[in-house]
């Protein structure tokens, strides 16, 4: 490295106005897809999911078919015989979304995280755009990969379970469901980086978001079985999203809200988280 | 051109930035001066938008920093602390910055050239050095090629290499008629790299003018003279409403030891006038020597009122003695 400053720098040599390649929002999108493909993070915790989704959907299916009594046997395999895509779905989702938290949250934290975040904002001052960017790029990235991790998740536990419990994307729902599992898991990759951009801070924030996707679903299913609490549990974010994934609803969820209304709760909260983390982020100190 | 009018910024009591007010002209180096806590890195901040004034203004060739389309092109930044994800290299750090204005990413490889980072342009940043950290941040200031660069503490932490590089850097960028303002604590760095300074403290603004006049506003010019016979020039020196104190430096302090002549300190009186007393009453004179106030005095003596510490002056005073 020399001790001064290279002597081909000067005005001469550079453009004044250098080409604008694409004009506005396209440039952000661009952007922001190049700093969530330059990270490691990124590469494990879509990996995880992967893995994650598919392989708890494939076991549990397994573990299923393994064990096959019959549907007079308990309630496990009538339960596999009545809502088969609930047996698909119900561990693999639950615990596939907690890798795409991670990724939500880390996608913003890590920004402050690595002061990465004065960088950007130095680069594009008006900060709602640059959010707006990156919520549309993680949307799309997410979105397009939870569909095909959905898909692959339906295939793999459908072929396992057949020879039990016949399954097709034909039958009532089956396919909404689908479909559904695939923008239930995105839009909740989007809450984690609601609470993310929220909190600023990866552990906190991880810790929120996994909360909310995991320990608070096992705590309802605690609580007394009445109308009140039916509709105080109904309308929390994983139990009014996860409507979108279920076939037979069961429980008291079934009263509260259907699959699309309860998707539609679940956008709400993002909405709502994302527009107060907006608002803060336009407000306070990067 | 930088023009800050009564810009202020409070972290909930305390005021950081106090109704700030100075203006930074293309073509030469404006040195950022103030103690610790005096507020240049949130003046600087608040310039560049990161941080929302309390009132006032700042602008960067007449507009606000959120108000520039394509803010790299005007402005480049390096910032104190570092704003890069260690996971992430220096090419793709570059690279997401120059979508950002609509820059080819040929352009990422040319400032990769420029600081000397292009052997390593595909390292994760988290290995890099100090040094390279920072010729990482020169680049990505760079990176648009702007007329207006403002560096938070560019040589802090850098070996001597890297502190004449940044130096050289910053008097190169000047001389192509770009307005640099750049912020330190280490007043001798200023002194040999900017033309011009703005000195703060606790907020305020306290000077901004051309280094050589904060350098003379500082008090206490003297000059050193070195005779074999003090006394009589003592004497002399009083008679013409001087004063002469035996210097306490070097060998010199007043007995004549190790075989040189005693040292006098004398204020008040001009070197030539001195010599020309010596000269009328046939006083030998060893040596004679204007002494300037350095940069640091200067610096010290204007920002007495303004320290966070100043209770530990005498302290410190004692301690640097030693």
């Amino acid at each position: 490295m020399s001790a001064t400053p290279a002597a081909s720098y000067s005005p001469a040599t550079t453009q004044r106005q250098p080409p604008t390649r694409n004009a506005g929002f396209g440039r952000l999108m661009q952007a922001e897809w190049t700093k969530i493909r330059s990270v490691r993070s990124t590469t494990w915790t879509l990996i995880m999911f992967v893995i994650i989704t598919v392989g708890f959907t494939a076991l549990i299916t397994w573990v299923t078919v393994a064990n096959w009594n019959g549907p007079q046997a308990g309630p496990r395999d009538i339960r596999a015989a009545t809502d088969p895509t609930a047996v698909i779905f119900g561990v693999a989702i639950y615990l596939g979304q907690l890798t795409l938290a991670v990724l939500g949250v880390l996608v913003i934290s890590s920004e402050y995280s690595t002061g990465v975040i004065r960088a950007s904002l130095l680069a594009v001052p008006k900060r709602l755009p640059m959010l707006a960017a990156k919520i549309v790029v993680f949307a799309l990235a997410i979105g397009l990969l939870a569909e095909i991790v959905a898909f692959a998740s339906f295939y793999v536990g459908s072929a396992i379970l057949h020879s039990h419990v016949h399954v097709a994307l034909s039958d009532p729902n089956v396919l909404r469901a689908t479909l559904g599992a695939g923008l239930y898991l995105t839009v909740f990759g989007l809450f984690a980086m609601a609470v993310g951009l929220l909190m600023r801070h990866t552990a906190g924030a991880i810790s929120v978001s996994i909360a909310v996707g995991f320990v608070v679903p096992i705590l309802a299913g605690l609580l007394p079985d009445t109308s009140l609490w039916n509709h105080i549990v109904g309308y929390l974010p994983v139990q009014a999203g996860t409507t979108v994934l279920t076939v037979h609803p069961t429980g008291g969820d079934a009263v509260v809200l259907s699959a699309w209304q309860g998707f539609g709760v679940l956008c709400i909260w993002v909405v709502v988280l994302m527009s107060i983390g907006a608002y803060l982020l336009e407000r306070r100190d990067a | 051109m930088i023009e800050v009018r009564d810009l202020t910024k409070r972290f909930g009591d305390k005021v950081a930035v106090d109704h700030l007010s100075f203006t930074v002209e293309p073509g030469r180096v404006t040195g950022f001066l103030g103690p610790n806590g005096a507020g240049k890195s949130t003046t600087m901040r608040l310039i560049l938008g990161l941080d929302r004034a309390n009132g006032g203004t700042a602008t960067i060739n007449g507009l606000p920093y959120a108000r520039l389309p394509r803010p790299l092109l005007t402005v480049g930044a390096l910032l104190e602390a570092r704003s890069v994800h260690t996971g992430r290299s220096a090419r793709n750090h570059l690279l997401f910055l120059a979508q950002t204005q609509g820059l080819p990413a040929s352009r990422v490889d040319s400032v990769l050239e420029l600081v000397g980072l292009r052997d390593v342009a595909g390292k994760r940043t988290g290995g890099f050095s100090l040094g390279m950290g920072q010729r990482l941040g020169v680049a990505a200031a760079m990176l648009g090629d702007p007329q207006v660069l403002l560096l938070d503490e560019p040589v802090n932490g850098l070996d001597p290499e890297g502190v004449l590089w940044i130096r050289n850097l910053m008097k190169h960028l000047a001389g192509e008629g770009r307005t640099i303002l750049v912020s330190s604590h280490l007043m001798n760095e200023m002194a040999v790299t900017a033309d011009h300074l703005i000195v703060i403290g606790r907020g305020r603004l306290l000077a901004a003018e051309a280094t050589d006049d904060v350098i003379a506003r500082g008090s206490g010019q003297s000059v050193r003279v070195r005779t074999p016979d003090p006394d009589r020039l003592t004497e002399l020196i009083t008679a013409d409403g001087g004063a002469a104190t035996a210097a306490a430096d070097g060998n010199g302090n007043g007995n004549g030891s190790g075989g040189h002549a005693p040292v006098l300190t004398v204020t008040g009186l001009p070197a030539a006038r001195i010599g020309e007393l010596a000269a009328s009453s046939g006083v030998v004179l060893h040596e004679l020597t204007p002494q300037l106030a350095t940069l640091e005095d200067a610096f010290l003596e204007l920002t007495a009122d303004s320290l966070e510490y100043g209770h530990l002056d005498a302290d410190a005073a004692d301690w640097s003695a030693q």
